[in-house]
């Protein structure tokens, strides 16, 4: 009654792995940024609280640097593995893309990288700092070129189509494709806010137990100030990014929405909460503000909306599915809003460190900026659906041949090997956050 | 300018480069089971943690860039060797995280990364070694897309070179920990060096009958006149880079076995090179039938060529920064 065929079963290997792997490197380009201005407030200061911190936040930075290398590395592979007609199709175009990700990034990053973490003693503060400069640049540069590539499966152009393969005509357009600039930006904040969250969460939990050191306040306040600045810039981007997603990927917008049909110029509604069902063609109990979806999409009263039966029903994208991944997004942003605002107000108060219901908040929303990006990740590449490039090339034409049986089989062992190893990466993480910032001159040599 | 020959040229050049970088970095784990105490495993792992992933990216940069240049040949080679591949990315994910599991590890823990870390530099090597035995024996292709069955792949002749590389990253990995260590550890790497030199000369000739018996294609090509005399330089290197390195070691050089090794690698695989020639896809897809349009192998060429010699600078720099002995107790953690 329910069975996988061999595409159901490569989808979820590439959407297991890439959960995954999102994560790593989500916090390193979060944790490397930050990195770089913890050593700049030091070399300027000469505080030895910013090195204690740097040198915290570096071992955390270290072993998910690492988990992002090697679940990186499944992913180059995995296009070739599993998806050899997109491979063949879009090669022409992804591959440069991804071959300058490596070039340009990957190496720098891991140029330096040694350096950054081992090399304190072997080369002057200057340098040093270069270095980590060097590791926060090449990750977002890698970001730029895997957004450009992911952004171009959204909204290709730059492109002709000979002998069923795509090649390109005008690189600058493959590039600067029209959901680029959005994406990018979405994601490379969303990496600040999670990373943020995450190191507020870690100050936060410190102060709940009473570890109520200068070190940990500062982190403290330097996270919530990165909330603050970020969370409504993040609203303002997020809102752009789907006016853009409206333009060029209406069926994505109708299955966000939930919308089925219009009304025919009297206004469309917000739907809030409800069922979107794909076969009833249908979103059951709904919950909707009047004219609310026409106000925000067209800035209209009465503006229609795209409508998922204005496609076929072969080409809409699961709306079950990214109606609530929208939702759990935008739902946890306006929280980390909510979460930044409070913070200002206790700041003022002068109560930022010992407000014990805001700590505990603060860190029961550590994971959220992760989760948030997990479920605006589902909701692009699911709203994409039933394509793998936009409009171009369906995903069931892309999976490789092979049978159900194999798949299985490679799934399995992703799954297995993929829980151990980060499952303890992840128990690694968290004791090295319990630990804390240790104060130098109470450090062991080689602790 | 030939651009598919450019490219094909880049890539050798990093696989190349792969082979010799990860090739010592996982042959410090498949060697690890010799060396038994907690300070001796720590300062094998310190004379590689720097390094390991700037190691690594070498093996990103050969998907990328046959992706780029030749789409046809990584969907079509990728998608035959896949269950192989697969393999080798997961125990490349079980011994990459050991770099930093172990010294974050419980003391009671520490042994399983310890054995990810073997297991996984092992069977990362193996299953390497197979996909090229597979490689070399030919892809079967109906069209555009790979024709054979799933498990194609396993063939005596493949698992021989599985084990074969096993001895070539050892060597490697050995020929490392001689220039990196010293006292008790270097001599322990002095022995097995000895060991393995003796069993990659006998893998090698064994490859170099093997293959010429089971592909006529290759036997014509190796033993036909003019190439006979161009290629009879191959064994004496051969020869001479083997006498090297066991002379180097018995008279205790530091550096030179492990360059000597480079040298045995580098041709090995340029006899490889001769063989396949110029094919990308054995036996049927050329490199220039494999090529991505021009625009697109254009547009890479242009940051590659002027981006790979800044990469070799910080890379050279990075290991002139970690240069020297490693010893115990070094290293951040």
């Amino acid at each position: 009654m329910f069975e996988l065929t061999a595409l159901d079963l490569a989808r979820t290997q590439f959407g297991f792995t890439i959960a995954f792997h999102i994560v790593f490197p989500a916090i390193t380009i979060g944790l490397a940024s930050y990195l770089a201005v913890l050593e700049a407030c030091w070399l300027r200061t000469q505080r030895q609280l910013y090195r204690d911190l740097y040198q915290f936040w570096v071992k955390a930075f270290a072993l998910n640097f690492g988990m992002g290398v090697v679940s990186g590395l499944v992913m180059a592979y995995q296009f070739g593995t599993n998806w050899s007609p997109f491979s063949e199709f879009a090669g022409s175009i992804i591959g440069p893309l991804l071959a300058y990700e490596v070039l340009t990034a990957f190496f720098l990053e891991a140029g330096f990288l040694g350096v950054m973490l081992f090399g304190w003693k072997r080369v002057g503060p200057s340098l040093h700092f270069l270095a980590t400069v060097m590791v926060a640049l090449g990750t977002l540069i890698s970001a730029t070129w895997i957004l450009a590539s992911g952004s171009w499966m959204q909204t290709p152009q730059g492109y002709r189509i000979v002998a069923g393969r795509a090649i390109p005509t005008d690189w600058l357009q493959v590039i600067f494709n029209p959901s680029f600039p959005y994406r990018l930006a979405h994601m490379c904040v969303a990496a600040f806010l999670a990373t943020a969250l995450m190191v507020g969460a870690s100050a936060a939990w410190h102060l709940l137990r009473g570890n109520d050191q200068p070190a940990i306040r500062k982190m403290l306040s330097m996270s919530l100030w990165m909330l603050v600045l970020v969370a409504p810039l993040q609203l303002l981007i997020g809102d752009l990014h789907g006016l853009n997603t409206l333009e060029h990927q209406p069926a994505k917008i109708a299955a966000i929405e939930g919308h089925w049909e219009n009304s025919g110029g009297s206004g469309e509604p917000l739907i809030l909460f409800g069922l979107p069902d794909m076969a009833r063609e249908e979103t059951r109990f709904a919950v909707a503000i009047p004219h609310l979806g026409s106000l925000i999409l067209t800035h209209s009263w009465n503006g229609p909306l795209p409508a998922l039966k204005e496609f076929a029903p072969q080409d809409r994208p699961n709306s079950t599915v990214v109606f609530w991944s929208f939702r759990v997004m935008v739902g946890l942003g306006f929280m980390m809003i909510a979460l930044g605002l409070w913070s200002v107000w206790l700041r003022w108060r002068g109560t930022l460190g010992h407000c014990r219901p805001f700590l505990h908040l603060l860190l029961w929303m550590g994971p959220s900026g992760l989760v948030a990006l997990i479920a605006g990740w589902l909701t692009t590449e699911i709203g994409r659906q039933p394509w793998a490039i936009y409009g171009l090339l369906r995903t069931a034409d892309a999976v490789s041949a092979h049978g159900a049986l194999q798949m299985s089989f490679t799934l399995l062992l992703f799954v297995l090997v993929y829980v151990l190893v980060f499952g303890m990466g992840i128990v690694y993480l968290l004791r090295l956050i319990r630990t804390g910032p240790v104060p130098l001159s109470t450090a062991p040599e080689h602790p | 300018m030939d651009l598919p020959l450019t490219w094909a040229a880049i890539i050798l050049f990093g696989i190349m480069m792969y082979v010799v970088l990860d090739g010592f970095d996982l042959g410090l784990g498949i060697l690890y089971p010799f060396f038994k105490t907690k300070d001796e495993r720590d300062v094998i792992m310190n004379t590689v943690a720097p390094v390991w992933d700037g190691n690594e990216t070498w093996l990103v940069l050969g998907g990328a860039g046959l992706l780029a240049a030749f789409p046809l040949a990584y969907a079509v080679i990728l998608s035959a060797l896949s269950l192989p591949l697969i393999l080798v990315l997961l125990a490349l994910v079980l011994r990459g995280v050991a770099f930093e599991f172990r010294f974050k590890a419980h003391e009671h823990e520490r042994h399983f990364w310890d054995k990810a870390f073997i297991g996984g530099s092992i069977a990362a090597t193996f299953f390497q070694g197979v996909v090229l035995g597979a490689y070399i024996r030919g892809i079967p292709v109906a069209g555009h897309a790979y024709s054979g069955g799933p498990l194609d792949w396993i063939s005596p002749f493949s698992l021989f070179t599985g084990i074969g590389l096993l001895v070539t990253y050892a060597l490697l990995g050995s020929t490392w920990l001689i220039m990196k260590t010293e006292g008790a550890l270097q001599l322990r790497a002095y022995w097995l060096t000895r060991w393995l030199t003796w069993k990659l000369l006998a893998v090698i000739v064994v490859v170099s009958v093997w293959t010429p018996l089971a592909d006529a294609a290759i036997a014509e090509r190796w033993f036909s006149l003019p190439n006979l005399l161009w290629f009879s330089p191959v064994p004496l290197l051969v020869a001479a880079s083997a006498w090297s390195l066991l002379r180097s070691v018995s008279r205790k050089a530091q550096a030179l076995p492990f360059l000597s090794t480079l040298a045995l690698v580098f041709l090995g695989y340029s006899g490889l090179g001769i063989s396949l020639w110029p094919n990308i896809v054995p036996p049927t897809i050329s490199i220039w039938q494999a090529s991505s349009p021009p625009e697109s192998q254009e547009f890479t060429l242009i940051g590659t060529l002027f981006i790979i010699p800044i990469i070799l600078a910080y890379t050279v720099w990075s290991y002139y920064v970690f240069r020297g002995k490693v010893k115990p107790g070094q290293g951040y953690h």
